[in-house]
């Protein structure tokens, strides 16, 4: 019950913000929309909507570092959260109550953006509710990220970080926007060396059916998931105990 | 049994001693009000006995249970009003009474209960589906004291609880916390010496970390030879510096 109550209420913060609606449905939906009447207009493999909307699925998650790591730090920076230390919530149901609600708002981000790839010509398979199961793991990467990111920036630090810098991190080094073998080099093997590019192929693996194709990418989105989890937990429990 | 009892209580950040072996005793069902300049260390003990700092030294006992072995029961037992109104701001008002009644164990039927109660006792009705992020100063202030009071706290403690308003939304916060004196033991820490001398059973300077003195408004007036509490107030402090 405890927990139930202070994820509703992180809930209930996050989605009564204009701007999370915007930047975590609105932007991607656009996104979706104007790459596919790009690729009409300038056909390219890249932008054939089986190819785009796993990318965009994962470069919309990323926003969700910004709303977590944004309530975080704002709840961090008032008196909000010493007062909530002083009632018997323990740190336990702190992390969870900060990691569990935004899951499934990513789910149902993720089901819209699909939705509206199924409206530009997606195939509606099994696949898609398959691909939207395969989101889990990315979500809790770039949630726990956000968890992390709020346990150790100011709300106005987390602006431009996880805004700015995350998301264009996750843009530029995913393979959604551009073909990494194109540029080669040192910059691809960074992408590879992170789990950006690994969770849209993951989902592009999956949303074909092709589940042989999930791996090794799941491992590396999952590894990534678990360790950022343990060190934002860590790093939550520090700033817990510091307040 | 004493409320709260202190003893040798002392934290330490580095070389700063930010309070110094307190050793202080509230009643039951008291108004205490702590008093200090800034840097005297109420901020510090509040802290220490809401269990946000755990103590370099020392030990307090809150009802009996102690905040360094039994942190679980004092939490149980206590309630705080920060001093910047600790609301949720894109929550109403209903929704920030539930909250805090969920946090503390309530089911869904009690905390629906208590709030209806506490939004009458507290005149909060009227604006009780307004998010709190919208209401004025006095109305937040009024809202923060009835977040602290869903879990019927035996202890609360009132940090500036009147900080930064006007006259008259000052004046029915008093009438407000005198409501509740009697029925649970309060902390109140407080810059407004009329605050201290309208509201407080009795009171404790601090200065430097160190409990100056305890006593009753009045006691306090007399001991410094003055009848007026703020003057009292200077010349105790002032004196310790001597």
């Amino acid at each position: 019950m405890r927990v139930f109550a202070f994820s509703k209420r992180n809930d209930l913060e996050l989605l009564r913000d204009p701007l999370n609606l915007f930047f975590g449905v609105g932007f991607p939906i656009v996104l979706l929309l104007l790459l596919t009447v790009i690729q009409r207009n300038i056909p390219a493999a890249l932008f054939e909507i089986e190819h785009l909307a796993p990318g965009i699925v994962v470069f919309g998650l990323s926003f969700m570092t910004l709303f977590s790591a944004t309530l975080i730090a704002k709840d961090r920076g008032s008196s909000f959260l010493q007062r909530l230390y002083t009632t018997p919530l323990t740190a336990g149901n702190f992390i969870l109550g900060y990691l569990l609600p935004i899951l499934p708002i990513c789910i149902a981000q993720s089901v819209i953006c699909f939705a509206m790839a199924v409206l530009l010509g997606l195939h509606v398979t099994i696949h898609i509710l398959t691909s939207v199961l395969f989101t889990l793991p990315v979500a809790l990467l770039f949630v726990s990220l956000g968890l992390l990111c709020g346990s150790i920036f100011t709300d106005k630090q987390v602006g431009g970080i996880c805004g700015a810098l995350l998301t264009n991190l996750t843009a530029w080094l995913s393979g959604t926007w551009f073909d990494l073998g194109l540029v080669g080099g040192a910059f691809q093997k960074i992408a590879n060396l992170l789990p950006f590019v690994h969770a849209v192929e993951m989902e592009r693996a999956v949303l074909q059916g092709d589940y042989a194709g999930v791996f090794p990418h799941i491992w590396w989105v999952i590894g990534y998931a678990a360790v950022v989890t343990a060190i934002a937990v860590f790093a939550f429990l520090r700033q817990m105990k510091r307040q | 049994m004493d409320a709260i009892k202190t003893i040798d209580l002392t934290k330490k950040y580095k070389d700063l001693t930010a309070v110094d072996g307190l050793n202080l005793t509230v009643r039951q069902g008291e108004l205490l009000s702590l008093l200090g300049v800034n840097g005297a260390g109420k901020t510090t003990t509040i802290k220490m006995l809401t269990g946000l700092t755990r103590p370099s030294s020392g030990d307090a006992f809150l009802n009996g249970k102690s905040i360094l072995t039994d942190s679980a029961a004092v939490k149980a037992m206590i309630a705080v009003s920060p001093q910047e109104t600790a609301v949720a701001p894109n929550l109403t008002v209903w929704e920030n009474l539930e909250l805090m009644a969920g946090v503390h164990g309530s089911s869904k039927d009690e905390a629906k209960n208590k709030v209806a109660e506490l939004s009458s006792r507290f005149g909060l009705g009227a604006v009780a589906s307004k998010r709190a992020g919208k209401l004025s100063g006095g109305w937040q202030r009024r809202l923060s004291i009835a977040m602290a009071l869903i879990s019927d706290p035996q202890i609360l403690f009132l940090d500036e609880p009147t900080l930064g308003l006007d006259v008259l939304a000052r004046s029915d916060l008093w009438d407000m916390i005198r409501t509740l004196k009697g029925s649970m033991t309060v902390i109140l820490t407080t810059h407004y010496m009329e605050e201290a001398e309208a509201l407080s059973d009795r009171v404790a300077i601090m200065k430097n970390g160190r409990l100056l003195l305890t006593g009753t408004p009045a006691q306090i007036k007399r001991r410094a030879g003055t009848d007026k509490f703020d003057e009292a107030f200077v010349r105790i402090v002032k004196e310790a510096a001597q």
